[in-house]
């Protein structure tokens, strides 16, 4: 006897597709949007942001895009491979989505890569590992947030030219995301006269840094290219150590998120990191976007409700061009690859790979009405994923690992 | 020189992190043949009631709050052992699955009322400032984990080995059936020792606070060190988790200094050769 809310509106989709040709008819047929998040474990605050931040999108349109209702079906990760790769089938089996947005994490990305291209089911993807849209490109990916690196490269230039920094430590975690990301800032440093004089990769999970902090050698400064909490335990640990008057933190786009900063101290004033995002920006639509995310949760997007909210205003530009026919999966696909729209985080569009080209934001941590925030200090436009490399030359390089590119100025 | 004396220090520091972790955890497992796999939950448990605490409440000193975190938590063991576990009572299996449960439940729970960031826990102000020893820098809150260590070594010590309560609690740990017959109160002593084995660990939990933070997945960070210093000192001997988990401490800071490569493993393989040569860990003894 008991019919759920889904089998209903099975049966009129059905119905719709029945009554298929006739325009009208197909209006009334939702979208059908599914967001892979974390909502349990480790990930979740970032994967939780995410949700808050695209269904704020959603409600402030009505939840509608193109005239067509958007249905959003939220599924929890739990930050693990194995189960993004359940849920997205469930996602695409079950619930029918016409598109995919998420995941968090590039290990989650990794794990559906293959059945995202065997379903070929359009995704927006948040992960950032690198060579999803460089040496393996999926067809039916974009990302409009960035590569693990794409930060990284203008802040190498940013240490060495600006900033002035001759030597420099890179640390991060011992995963994909942490060596991409250190591998493209060590490149770019040391093309522009600096040098890495110390390469340290700590396990995800190590519990405490103090045999990391007691290893740094003497140099300028030390790049930070951790993720989630832990690029916040490792600064305070290096404080602790009362490292910071002699070796200068500054940080990758996960390192002083945000989210983050919300519960530090005067210990983060005056650190400079890389993002493509800053709750900052003083954009159009940031500004209404911040300060709306603030009064509804009581604190700052960040790089994960950023993410969302990004990919929601590619949707809805690429909805926009095909008339809301999302149902034509080529032609959303080339759509969405050929959008060109104002975001919160500026302007951004793609390349032939489906990944952002964008701004990306040199910030500072200041105090501003009680709260620190990242203020931007320099804007470098139109960022694209190979920076200012030849695309042909940098994908006969291998990808951004441990040991490429070498580090040559290892100090012993 | 200086690589030496820093990395024993760090290993020190950790090792005394390790034994505020794992005693509570050696202390239950010993008396109640339970893997009891919430006590990372709890640790993590105690470590955000201690954050929420020295924030509602400005001018909570860390030990206030580690002492009130460690009654709230036992409180919190000795109704889960009381009302839940106790239903499982002869059932082994069933009971350590059952932790699990509750450590996800917890480990959950805390996401849904503390959210998913990670909090600090401020270090007392007197200790906040790193110390010169023979010329190097180190903090002095870590100095302070591993005298608060050797405290609570030297407590449980006296307690168990110097007390009638303790002799109760090695009866059972040794015979349990004959302890029983010879009328000690076998039942109360397995929630006594639950409620002592949780606190140490809610306390420990706002104890590491100022080196950890409470965040999600402290829990899951925290477990298998515990187990890994059980397994090598000797389930429920005292002594065994304190000289397990400066062995720990110093295998992991040295292994990580000398071969970062195998930051991954270095945990695991003196537990390897631990498990073949002495099944029974360094101070165990062999359950009757």
């Amino acid at each position: 006897m008991k019919m759920s809310r889904r089998t209903m509106l099975h049966g009129t989709a059905g119905l719709a597709t029945a009554a298929a040709l006739s325009a009208p008819a197909r209006a009334a047929e939702p979208i059908r949007l599914g967001l892979l998040t974390v909502k349990t474990g480790p990930l979740a605050s970032g994967g939780l942001d995410m949700e808050r931040a695209l269904t704020m999108f959603l409600k402030e349109r009505d939840n509608t895009l193109s005239g067509r209702k958007v249905e959003l079906i939220v599924a929890d990760t739990a930050g693990a491979p194995a189960t993004a790769r359940t849920k997205t089938q469930e996602l695409v089996e079950k619930n029918d989505v016409h598109c995919l947005m998420g995941p968090l994490a590039a290990f989650e990305a990794l794990a559906i890569d293959d059945y995202i291209r065997e379903k070929k089911i359009p995704v927006l993807g948040v992960a950032a590992a690198e060579d999803v849209t460089q040496r393996k490109p999926n067809p039916w990916l974009v990302r409009g947030t960035s590569s693990s690196a794409q930060c990284a490269h203008p802040m190498g230039e940013y240490c060495a030219k600006e900033l002035k920094y001759k030597t420099m430590i890179t640390i991060g975690d011992d995963i994909a995301y942490g060596h991409e990301m250190t591998a493209g800032f060590q490149r770019v440093f040391e093309e522009n006269g600096g040098k890495i004089v110390q390469k340290l990769f700590a396990p995800l999970t190590a519990p405490d840094y103090g045999t990391y902090i007691s290893q740094l050698k003497e140099a300028d400064a030390i790049f930070i290219g951790f993720a989630g909490s832990n690029g916040f335990r490792f600064l305070r640990q290096f404080n602790e150590y009362g490292l910071q008057a002699k070796l200068i933190p500054v940080g990758g786009m996960t390192a002083l998120d945000e989210a983050v900063l919300r519960n530090m101290g005067d210990e983060a004033l005056g650190i400079v990191t890389t993002c493509w995002y800053s709750a900052e920006l003083d954009n159009p639509a940031n500004q209404k976007f911040a300060p709306a995310f603030r009064a509804e949760n009581k604190y700052d997007p960040g790089f994960y409700a950023a993410a969302t909210y990004v990919e929601g205003a590619v949707l809805e530009a690429a909805l926009k061009s095909i008339d809301g026919k999302i149902e034509d999966k080529p032609a959303f696909m080339a759509a969405l690859r050929a959008t060109k729209t104002d975001t919160v985080r500026g302007p951004v569009r793609f390349d032939e790979f489906g990944n952002v080209i964008g701004n990306v934001y040199i910030r500072k941590v200041t105090r501003k009405e009680g709260r620190l925030v990242n203020s931007v200090i320099k804007t470098y436009p139109d960022v694209s994923q190979f920076w200012t490399y030849d695309q042909k030359a940098f994908l006969a390089n291998p990808v951004y690992s441990r040991d490429w590119p070498p580090a040559k100025n290892l100090s012993n | 020189m200086q690589f030496w004396v820093a990395q024993t220090l760090n290993s020190l520091a950790f090792g005394g992190l390790l034994f505020l972790l794992s005693s509570g955890f050696s202390l239950i497992f010993g008396l109640m043949r339970l893997a009891n796999l919430t006590h990372g939950a709890l640790f993590m448990l105690g470590a955000y009631i201690g954050a929420y605490l020295m924030r509602a409440f400005p001018g909570t000193s860390l030990w206030m709050a580690a002492l009130a975190s460690g009654i709230a938590v036992a409180v919190f063991g000795g109704l889960l052992e009381r009302f839940v576990l106790r239903r499982l009572a002869g059932n082994a299996l069933g009971q350590v699955l059952l932790t699990l449960g509750i450590a996800f439940i917890i480990s959950d729970g805390c996401l849904l009322v503390f959210g998913g960031d990670p909090i600090p826990l401020s270090t007392p102000h007197w200790l906040a400032r790193p110390v010169f020893l023979w010329g190097f820098i180190f903090p002095a809150y870590r100095l302070a984990v591993v005298v608060l260590a050797v405290f609570a070594a030297l407590g449980l010590h006296i307690l168990l080995d110097r007390t009638r309560l303790g002799a109760m609690i090695r009866a059972g740990v040794d015979d349990m059936a004959m302890a029983r017959a010879v009328g000690i109160p076998v039942s109360a002593i397995f929630t006594l020792v639950f409620c002592l084995g949780s606190a140490i660990a809610g306390a420990g939990g706002v104890l590491a606070g100022p080196i950890l933070s409470a965040y999600p997945g402290l829990d899951g960070d925290m477990l298998p060190l515990a187990l890994i210093v059980v397994i090598l000192g000797g389930v429920g001997s005292i002594t065994g988790a304190f000289v397990g988990s400066f062995i720990i401490g110093a295998i992991y800071t040295f292994g990580i200094a000398l071969l970062p490569d195998l930051a991954y493993v270095i945990l695991f393989l003196p537990m390897i050769l631990v498990i073949a040569i002495r099944p029974n860990g360094l101070f165990g003894r062999m359950a009757v």
